[in-house]
């Protein structure tokens, strides 16, 4: 009896609000209004570049010059391209041995800076610096360092240390320059990825650590048993994102190398801008930018299914 | 199986001492309660015999054997957490089998020895679940066959029945006692619940602010409490305290608050003057006329069916009256008690000692 008393004046509303009032109440309805904005900025500057650059990749367009449609032409010619292959090749090699690097370095700061250590918040604050600073920046500063004449490791190992006779040639030589890049990849990934496995290592209850120590675990124990399976879902998402971002990698090549000496150092997405932009082809261009794609989703389900997903995550609540 | 020594144990966190000394003796194959209040320091003094805190000054020994400088991995000790600290990551049975894994004990021998505490424990339908599949009481349960499993020099418990509710709280209870009686092995037991530590122990220690109160069996601290706290901390509905002047017209008397006299029990040092506290347990007062008893003002009756509990007013303090026979008693009533002076107690209003127990 209360309760419909209660009801009946609101759900017989005044007749000019009634329309609106009614539309508004459908579920449905107000979902689909709710999630409008977001789909059309999604639907404009996500989905529309992607569909565009799949279509491109179809065509023979030039800068300047509408292209027609050619199938898979760009594709055979990627094909018989050494320097594509080089690229492709090149990237994955970028991407596993900056992420491991990236990832070995990062958790064992995480691990560091997760124990009592003094001055503590200043050293988290100066690990953030590398991922603060603006990529091109950081890129100018390693141009610097590794310039032939002015390097300042040069100069060290040369000038005070003495343990060379020669000033290394960080950018001239293929091999070289791959190292170097790698190098400068992992310092500035390496913030990104130990802040969080921190943040990670911060959720593991220390009551855990000390159930563990009276059960007789050795510290190296107590990281394989407790702390790496513990750290694993956050470590794939995190892992997931680092592959990402290192394989579409652009900044820190181009601002170093531009993908020399003779394209030894050309990643996918340098060899696309490359071809599409400064050799104006962009329908070449854009079928190299595609052909990322498969490479990215692969990593992006291996690392989340395979890693992510564990079994003691899922059922009962956690009361 | 083991004794555990712990002589005049001091812990200090920066510049706040914690632990005043502590002393406790304890047998092979006793179980020994902690119990007081809340910071009063049974966790740290727990934690310290494990070894998960540095002995700032005195001496632990576990068996005879000095272990302030022993990791607590070599201790041999198995402690159970308040919030159970199950590896969320294993199954009931690796979660169980984890010690033994790490000592690489022989496949057929952890089986066996997980087996036969899951049997004890009422586990074995659990063993492939994780920790989040459970109740908290299966979660609870687990934590103890942990302990079991290992076989240990020594238990120790914090309060391992705080998450539960009351009836799981109560059956678990029986289930830790029975267990230990079936199991052995010296326990070390921490509560801040009087009726765990008076049903569980064999022993109680009482602390209070990184002090040892009274130690003893349990009937013994009921009945000849040291001192006020240990008077109000054992026993529930607690005991009524009446503050006073010691006056000796004839016999020794109380003058309170309120200007009653009250009867005292004889007992010496019961000068001309002093201030005293009367103590007196709920269950030792008996209805009396107006002319030899003290007024109390009826505030709540609960029947209990066993028993009728009084909740009143005794000037401005409470006052808490226990009978077994079935009076016919209303609130805002006023009833005049008379205290059984062969049970009550006098202690100093000073320093709270006990002068007669
Ligand atoms: N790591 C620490 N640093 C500083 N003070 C601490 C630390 N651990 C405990 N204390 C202090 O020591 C005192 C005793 O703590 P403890 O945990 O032993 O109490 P407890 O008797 O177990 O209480 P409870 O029943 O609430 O668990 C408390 O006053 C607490 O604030
Ligand atoms: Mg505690």
């Amino acid at each position: 009896m209360a309760t419909t008393a209660q009801t009946q004046p609101a759900s017989l509303p005044l007749p000019n609000q009634s329309r609106l009032a009614r539309v508004l109440d459908h579920k449905p309805t107000l979902i689909v209004l709710c999630l409008l904005p977001a789909l059309g900025l999604l639907l404009v500057f996500l989905s529309f570049p992607l569909l565009f650059g799949i279509y491109l990749a179809f065509t023979d367009t030039r800068l300047g010059r509408p292209g027609e449609f050619i199938g898979l032409e760009n594709y055979r010619s990627l094909f018989a391209d050494r320097t594509f292959w080089t690229a492709v090749w090149w990237t994955c090699f970028y991407t596993v041995f900056a992420t491991v690097l990236k990832f070995g370095l990062g958790l064992w700061l995480a691990l560091l800076l997760n124990h009592r250590l003094p001055m503590k918040s200043l050293l988290r604050a100066i690990i953030l610096v590398p991922w603060i600073v603006p990529t091109v920046l950081s890129a100018i500063a390693f141009w610097w360092i590794y310039d032939p004449q002015f390097s300042i490791i040069s100069y060290v190992l040369v000038d005070v240390l003495g343990w060379r006779d020669t000033y290394i040639n960080f950018l001239g030589d293929p091999w070289n320059a791959r190292w170097s890049l790698i190098a400068a990849n992992v310092w500035r990934g390496i913030p990104f990825v130990a802040i969080c496995l921190l943040a990670g290592l911060q959720t593991i209850p220390p009551s855990l650590y000390e159930a563990a120590m009276l059960d007789g675990a050795t510290p190296w124990q107590r990281f394989w048993r407790i702390t790496m399976p513990m750290l694993m879902p956050i470590l794939a998402i995190v892992l997931a994102f680092s592959v990402i971002f290192t394989f579409t990698d652009f900044q820190l090549i181009y601002a170093i190398t531009r993908g020399g000496p003779a394209n030894s150092t050309h990643l996918m997405a340098t060899l696309a801008f490359q071809r599409a932009v400064n050799g104006a082809q962009l329908g070449e261009g854009s079928a190299i930018a595609v052909a990322m794609i498969p490479f990215l989703i692969c990593a992006t389900f291996v690392a989340y299914f395979a890693l992510a997903r564990r079994k003691w995550q899922q059922g009962g609540s956690d009361d | 199986m083991a004794s555990v020594d712990i002589r005049e144990v001091r812990k200090v966190f920066g510049a706040t001492q914690v632990l005043h000394g502590v002393s406790v003796d304890i047998e092979d194959g006793e179980f020994v309660v902690l119990v007081g209040p809340s910071g009063c320091g049974k966790s740290t003094l727990l934690r310290m015999i494990a070894g998960l805190e540095t002995v700032s000054a005195g001496d632990i020994l576990i068996g005879n054997r000095r272990v302030n400088d022993v990791p607590p991995k070599e201790r041999d000790i198995a402690m159970v957490f308040q919030n159970y600290a199950l590896y969320p990551h294993m199954t009931v049975f690796e979660n169980m089998a984890f010690s033994l894994r790490i000592r690489r004990a022989p496949q057929t021998e952890v089986d066996r020895r997980v087996r036969a505490a899951a049997e004890i424990l009422g586990l074995a339908p659990f063993l492939e679940r994780f920790p989040r599949q459970l109740s908290g009481g299966q979660r609870q349960r687990v934590a103890m066959g942990r302990a079991i499993v290992r076989d240990p020099q020594v238990f120790l418990f914090d309060e391992p029945l705080s998450n539960l509710d009351a009836k799981l709280r109560v059956a678990m209870r029986t289930e830790i006692k029975e267990l230990h009686q079936r199991v052995g092995g010296t326990t070390i037991y921490v509560t801040h619940d009087q009726i765990e530590a008076m049903t569980m122990a064999d022993r109680i220690v009482v602390m209070q602010s990184g002090n040892v109160e009274q130690m003893g069996a349990p009937l013994e601290l009921y009945d000849t409490p040291a001192n006020l706290f240990v008077a109000g901390f054992i026993g529930s509905p607690a005991m009524n305290f009446v503050r006073g002047t010691v006056r000796r017209p004839n016999g020794p008397m109380l003058e309170t608050g309120a200007n009653e006299m009250l009867p005292l029990p004889e007992c010496p040092g019961l000068e001309e003057g002093r201030p005293v506290t009367l103590g007196v347990r709920p269950e030792h007062v008996t209805l009396a006329n107006e002319a030899e008893g003290f007024p109390i003002d009826v505030v709540v009756v609960e029947p209990t069916g066993a028993e009728i509990q009084v909740i009143a007013k005794h000037a401005d303090d409470d006052f808490v009256a226990v009978f077994r026979e079935r009076l016919d008693v209303h609130p805002n009533q006023r009833i005049w008690l008379k205290a059984d002076l062969h049970h009550a107690h006098v202690f100093d209003a000073e320093s709270g000692k006990v002068m007669r127990a």
